[in-house]
């Protein structure tokens, strides 16, 4: 555990960068930090691995004063991610990415064999070894940073905005990996951000900082989605929290019907079968044998031989997905009805809008954490979160 | 043809051997401004109130002429090479310390944070990480001091033949063989272009991480990476 006990910085012109911050980052949990410019962020996260030094108070790092231990040693101890990766341009990926483990003074081939060995993991071609970093693009260069701060198996991982200068797919795509490298590693991770979403996407827990280094509130995403501290969290949060809290409620309580499901091969049936027999629905969903979602149908015209769909829009997942996914699914479609798949795509059961709103009134008036625990957007929290690191364990 | 390459006894070498002297007399003093340069930059990078003045030494140096400099001289190191050399090494001073000075701090600010970041003590850092990010740049300032280092070394003709292929040009005079003056600036050019180019060559062994032209077109990189500024050569 990492352990900010009223840690200040102040230069010596009188900026104060950091005012009192006082925080216990969990371990094997992902702690954000996350401000405007000129929080102090960066620098709390620098003062970690000592690479600035705190002027009051002090940091633990279980339980010991960062201070009494030597400072090249604690920084091989904690790997280190960098905005624009900072690679070493003359250096190969293989030989980015074994960096530390050669400071620490392993063999060459061992050293390599880590290397390799870390680059699948994080999601790299290992034919990429012998390549130089201008060879490869942003985002290629950042899960080498990755891998690179992975190499000598730290318990202690800093990141600065590590994912800020790529394009917003690959930047998603980096999160995901990331979270997946969570769930299988289970490191402390303390991450700086100056985007609030990415903050709420990642954090178990997260700190929000205001100008001036001093800490506006610090909470797991969805106690600051639900209950912001004060007007400059609320206004940081941004104008849709509402919506965006429904990431942590699980989809699963939500009820699905499968009345107006129907197989693309089944007979067209009662042209004029009343609406209550598919469950309230308009429509009727198509899916192909293995039921999978086709398209939408309208009753009356299928009967009539028309075979026309119309498109179903987007689904969610119903085992595993959120509230918001669902509300997203059910917005997007044309029939204003969401459509739950399972893990193959293969529909569960579709939902109405209404349904949805009372799943989300439901849901509210819980108010508490989800059932699923760790439950997010599906594709964002692929994999889930391990078993002891969801974010109410920690609150 | 011969003409060209009969070398007067006053000279006491073949023309080969002006040659060979020619290029010692011009390339270890760019060795030893190199060698002064690397700790004199590394100071300035270190503590950059001391640039401007040894940038401002450098260049009041490279202005006093050489002549100057061999009446300073000659009483210690006499009618000798070595009176020659020096001078020459101090000029090299003028384009090595800002070039190594720039070079390294051309390392992108985030490699020099991951560095300090993942352990590296200064030292190892200087070595490993800072001096062969800055190789492109130095060999810039190695080929202008180089070339230029080989085009002066011909005014050590005048503290009695002790300018190599410059000895040739005063010949050429005293002879009344023109063609020795020829010889004399042709080998010259021929030296300092080969020495430029043989520069080039080490650069690109020593430099198979930097993206220049040739190797561009043969790995294109990818249209996501927003293109770094590249480590051109100083032409």
């Amino acid at each position: 555990m990492i352990r900010f006990e009223s840690v200040t910085k102040r230069y010596p012109d009188g900026t104060v960068a950091v005012d009192g911050l006082s925080l216990e980052m969990p371990d094997r949990s992902i702690t954000v930090l996350v401000g405007p410019s000129g929080c102090g962020k960066t620098t709390s996260l620098r003062m970690v691995n000592r690479m600035i030094e705190p002027t009051g108070g002090r940091i633990l790092l279980d339980g010991a004063d960062l201070r009494e231990q030597p400072v090249h040693g604690l920084r091989r101890s904690m790997g280190y991610v960098i905005q624009h990766a900072g690679l070493f341009p003359h250096r190969t990926v293989a030989d980015n990415i074994a960096t530390v483990p050669r400071l620490l003074g392993w063999d060459r081939r061992r050293a390599r064999a880590r290397s390799l060995e870390l680059m699948e993991r994080v999601g790299l071609d290992t034919a990429m070894a012998g390549r130089y970093p201008y060879q490869l693009s942003g985002g290629q260069q950042q899960r080498v940073g990755v891998a690179r701060a992975l190499a000598a198996d730290p318990p202690v991982l800093l990141m600065d905005e590590p994912f800020s200068a790529v394009d917003p797919v690959v930047r998603k795509g980096l999160q995901e990996e990331l979270l997946r490298i969570q769930a299988e590693l289970g490191k402390t991770i303390v991450f700086v951000t100056h985007d609030i979403d990415e903050a709420i996407r990642l954090g178990d827990m997260v700190a929000v900082l205001r100008t001036g280094g001093r800490l506006a509130q610090f909470a797991p995403p969805d106690r600051l989605l639900s209950a912001p501290a004060d007007a400059f969290v609320e206004d940081f949060l941004g104008a849709d929290r509402g919506i965006r809290r429904l990431s942590f409620f699980a989809a699963s309580g939500l009820e699905l019907t499968t009345a107006p499901v129907v197989r693309d091969d089944a007979p067209a049936g009662d042209p004029a079968g009343a609406a209550a027999d598919r469950g309230g629905a308009p429509y009727l969903l198509v899916t192909d044998a293995e039921g999978r979602p086709l398209g939408w149908a309208d009753p009356a015209r299928r009967a009539a031989g028309d075979r026309e769909l119309v498109p179903y829009g987007r689904t969610f997942e119903a085992g595993r997905g959120s509230l918001r996914s669902a509300l997203d699914s059910a917005v997007l479609s044309p029939t204003g009805w969401a459509v739950g798949v399972d893990g193959d795509g293969r529909v569960v059961g579709v939902a109405s809008q209404e349904a949805v709103a009372a799943a989300i009134r439901a849901a509210h008036a819980a108010g508490r954490y989800p059932e699923a625990e760790g439950a997010d957007d599906a594709d964002a929290r692929d994999g889930g979160a391990p078993e002891g690191t969801e974010p109410a364990g920690v609150a | 043809m011969d003409e060209f390459f009969r070398m007067p006894s006053d000279l006491q070498h073949s023309y080969l051997g002006l040659v060979g002297w020619h290029l010692e007399e011009a390339l270890v003093p760019v060795l030893a401004g190199l060698l002064l340069s690397l700790p004199l930059a590394q100071l300035c990078v270190r503590f950059p109130r001391l640039y401007p003045p040894v940038l401002w030494t450098t260049t009041v140096l490279y202005a006093v002429p050489s002549l100057a400099f061999f009446v300073l001289l000659i009483d210690w190191t006499g009618q000798s090479e070595v009176t020659v050399m020096i001078p020459l090494a101090l000029y090299s001073l003028v384009v090595l310390v800002p070039a190594i000075v720039d070079g390294v701090r051309s390392v992108p600010e985030e490699t020099h944070a991951a560095a300090t970041a993942m352990g590296f003590g200064p030292l190892r850092r200087y070595l490993q990480v800072e001096l062969p990010i800055a190789v492109p740049a130095v060999f810039a300032g190695l080929r202008v001091a180089t070339v230029s280092s080989i085009s002066l070394v011909s005014v050590g003709a005048l503290i009695g033949n002790q300018g190599a292929l410059g000895n040739l040009l005063a010949d050429a005079m005293s002879y009344h063989r023109p063609e020795l003056a020829v010889t004399s600036v042709a080998t010259t050019a021929l030296l300092a272009v080969a020495a430029d180019a043989l520069l080039v060559l080490c650069r690109r062994l020593l430099t198979p991480w930097s993206p220049d032209r040739r190797r561009r077109t043969a790995a294109p990189r990818p249209a996501a990476v927003p293109a770094a500024p590249a480590v051109e050569e100083a032409r």
